[in-house]
């Protein structure tokens, strides 16, 4: 049981290149030059909800379930505990909401979805840090009973119910919206004005500051704690501690299990609030209203590093390539070929200075088939339209991922006193 | 020889405890929810009629060739959760081809075949390159291969279709291609599909491959211990491959019975969340040939006996994905206690051995 001690040295030495640190400075940088994009690519290809305050705000709503399901995994992850069950956590989060939700209001709905959540993520925690089951045997188990158990539940619940039926809760009341006053409207102003660049970063701000839902306030609130306290306080050292080498971190007193358990739990009651976003949004509990959205938040998270910047930005861009297919599909996605073609262009050009020449050939070929594409239609069917996000996260997963460095224990198993 | 019988004993104990303890909890389940729990155990254990165990039979079948293709990357400490999609285009593209019909009978029943291995092996494939060339986690990229497939064949078979607006499907197999099945059950009105057969060889393929073969022993050897393997020659980028290709491969076998047995052709209707559930049945067979079919039979006659619930109780039948789930869970949790329980009587055995001063002394004194 000393293998991973032992196997330390095996590993391959760091790359001789600097180490590029992801700092302010750059995350500024970075943003703007997505927006100087988007704004090139509205005013060359004329699809103006390529970056309207209205793509946005939908963007924001098809981002936060992901999000949250993400957070979930972030908290569980860190902890050294592989969460496949993500999925159903978020499952049970949407029938409480809608349990609670129609009965006593939005607000005890969100208080049960995290509770329901919670609960799967402790059946979990009992069985993979408890039992020492595998991560994600347990993970698939909770998928399939979490999805039986809602949809048992359901019928029990809803039938007969005004409004409801089997599969289906009567609806809910969503949380009120708000602007925020002054930002709102000098936003919508800017917008408006038509200026390269700036009405785009109206848009985008106006987005935001325009009929803001509570819940999404909570979630960004979510993100901002979870950094804190995972980033910032004993607490949080301790938990990533388990998961980057429970031995070590149980030398030093640390209980591991109740850190792990602890974890998972919050895992579970994250995702289960992504739950209560998603029966907000629809205003009803529907029989398969998550539609592998937990699976997505995993990806995301992973996209992301294992860190909630980039789980944000993760979710973010599957949100915006969800959004931008509901709103107006066939053309913006359209116009987003030309964008993606372009990019891998200039990726293979990068590529081919550094030497790798097939994936240059690769990037180069798949880039200018896309600007073909682009070029000799004028919009994509809408099936296609509707694998835009998950064929971008496969993209961008696959030009980025091995930058990517996971908690190290994670998906281990671990039992008291292997520390010999 | 006693310790032996008694750990054998165990390890049969285990699945046992597990579908008791799902009985229990689901019957807890039943109670709090004010259910009426004897006419729900009395439904699901029902002797099956002849007509019902042909279909436990079909049902398990199918299933069984899904749990083989996860368990194929399982053993690899490969989680190819993408056997859902694999199937479903492979299932499609098998479809069209043998709906085209450009080969008669038997002929075309077999290029069908191929080709869905093909094209299942293809669309696993890609997962297996992103994660040797990329690094790219299969658990993600077999996602999003998923929801690809979906909206894929959601287009293709828009463009082959035939048929009315609301159930579209690619042309049907023509009556020559058909299979009949066998009338293995007597006095049902329905047969076993013959490609059953399928699945006992795909079974019989698993055993072989991965048990007696070199290819198999490194597969395993890769799944157990990376470094280890690295250090024995295996090449794990290639292991992961091939591994793919294979599970994706007998992906592709899954829709067949179901195509040339009763569908006939591939529509928006076609069984859908065939690869979940193999994931689940693959569990709980242990990757075991042998135990994946207990698994398939058992999780097929909860499905069919599931049915009458809603009319014959009045309760939900998705109670069964409840009952399922639990299984798979407490099966791997018994297990570990089975564990814990060998390993916490082997070290007392030890212990008194060493207490009564047999082995130790004898050496003890040897030594002095």
């Amino acid at each position: 049981m000393v293998a991973p001690a032992a196997s330390a040295p095996v590993e391959t030495p760091a790359p001789s290149e600097r180490k590029f640190t992801f700092t302010w400075p750059w995350v500024f940088l970075l943003i703007a030059g997505a927006i100087v994009l988007l704004a090139m690519l509205r005013v060359i290809t004329s699809a103006d909800d390529v970056a309207s305050s209205g793509t946005l705000r939908a963007a924001i709503r098809a981002a936060m379930p992901i999000a949250l399901a993400g957070l979930g995994g972030l908290w569980s992850e860190r902890a050294g505990v592989v969460n496949i069950g993500l999925e159903g956590m978020l499952i049970m989060g949407t029938f409480g909401a809608g349990y609670a939700g129609y009965q006593w209001g939005m607000w005890a709905g969100v208080v049960f979805a995290l509770a329901f959540g919670a609960l799967a993520g402790l059946l979990h925690a009992i069985a993979t840090v408890g039992f020492g089951v595998d991560h994600i045997v347990s993970g698939v188990a909770i998928n399939v009973i979490a999805l039986g158990a809602a949809q048992y539940l359901a019928d029990i619940a809803f039938t007969g119910k005004p409004g409801g039926g089997p599969t289906q809760s009567p609806p809910v009341e969503p949380l009120p919206t708000f602007d925020i006053p002054g930002l709102a409207d000098a936003a919508k102003d800017i917008e408006d004005k038509d200026w390269f660049f700036v009405s785009d970063l109206a848009a985008i701000v106006g987005g935001f500051a325009t009929r803001l839902s509570l819940l999404t306030v909570l979630g960004l609130a979510l993100f901002v704690l979870t950094y804190w306290v995972l980033w910032r306080t004993t607490f949080g050292l301790r938990i990533r501690s388990c998961g980057e080498s429970p031995t070590a971190a149980e030398t030093l007193g640390v209980n591991v299990y109740r850190y792990k358990y602890v974890a998972v739990i919050i895992s579970g009651a994250c995702a289960g609030v992504g739950g209560a976003f998603l029966v907000e949004d629809a205003t009803v509990y529907r029989d398969g209203q998550t539609g592998g959205r937990g699976y997505i938040g995993l990806a995301a998270m992973i996209f992301g590093n294992w860190r909630p910047g980039g789980l944000l930005a993760g979710a973010g861009l599957f949100g915006f390539t969800d959004a931008l297919r509901l709103r107006s599909g066939g053309e913006s996605i359209h116009a987003l070929l030309l964008l993606i073609g372009v990019l891998l262009a200039l990726m293979a050009i990068w590529l081919f200075y550094r030497r790798s020449r097939f994936q240059a050939i690769s990037s180069l070929v798949i880039g200018l088939g896309l600007i073909v594409l682009y070029l000799t239609t004028d919009e994509i069917p809408g099936d296609f339209t509707g694998m835009t996000p998950y064929l971008t996260t496969l993209l961008v997963l696959a030009l980025a991922s091995q930058r990517l460095r996971m908690p190290k224990a994670d998906g281990m198993r671990y039992r008291r006193g292997q520390a010999g | 020889m006693r310790v032996d019988l008694r750990q054998l004993g165990l390890t049969a104990a285990a699945p046992l405890l597990a579908i008791v303890f799902a009985i229990v909890v689901t019957t807890a389940i039943l109670l709090a929810a004010g259910d009426p729990v004897g006419a729900v155990w009395e439904t699901i254990f029902s002797v099956p009629k002849p007509r019902n165990m042909v279909n436990i039979i079909n049902s398990g079948s199918v299933l069984y060739l899904s749990a083989l293709a996860a368990a194929v990357g399982f053993r690899m400490n490969l989680f190819n959760i993408g056997v859902d999609g694999q199937y479903r285009i492979a299932a499609f593209v098998a479809a069209w081809v043998a709906g085209e019909a450009w080969l008669p009978g038997v002929l075309n029943v077999m290029l069908a075949i191929f080709v869905a291995m093909c094209v299942g092996a293809m669309w696993a494939g890609i997962a297996g390159l992103l994660r040797v060339t990329r690094g790219v986690s299969e658990v993600i990229s077999t996602i999003m291969l998923n929801a690809i497939a979906t909206a894929l064949v959601a287009y293709m078979l828009r463009k082959v279709a035939v048929g009315g607006s609301n159930n579209i499907t690619t042309t049907p197999i023509p009556e020559s291609s058909r299979l009949k099945g066998f009338d293995l059950i007597p006095g049902a009105t329905n047969t076993v599909y013959t490609m059953a057969l399928l699945a006992v060889l795909a079974g019989v393929f698993y055993w072989l491959l991965l048990g007696r073969t070199r290819f198999g022993f490194s597969l395993r050897a890769t799944g157990q211990s990376e470094s280890a393997a690295v250090a024995a020659g295996i090449s794990v980028g290639r292991m992961t491959v091939y591994a793919m290709l294979i599970s994706g491969a007998i992906a592709g076998l899954i829709g067949m019975p179901l195509l040339f047995g009763s569908s006939y052709s591939y529509g928006v209707t076609f069984q859908p969340g065939l690869g979940f559930a193999g994931i689940a049945v693959a569990l709980l067979g242990r990757n075991h040939p042998v135990g994946i079919a207990f698994g398939a039979l058992l999780f097929a006659f909860l499905n069919e006996q599931a049915n009458p619930l809603q009319i014959r109780a009045g309760v939900s039948d998705e109670i069964v994905n409840i009952i399922q789930g639990v299984i798979v869970l407490s099966v791997v949790i018994a297990y570990e206690v089975v564990r814990r329980v060998n390993t916490a009587a082997e070290q007392r055995k030890v212990a008194q051995q060493l207490a009564e001063g047999k082995v130790l002394a004898s050496t003890s004194e040897g030594v002095s």
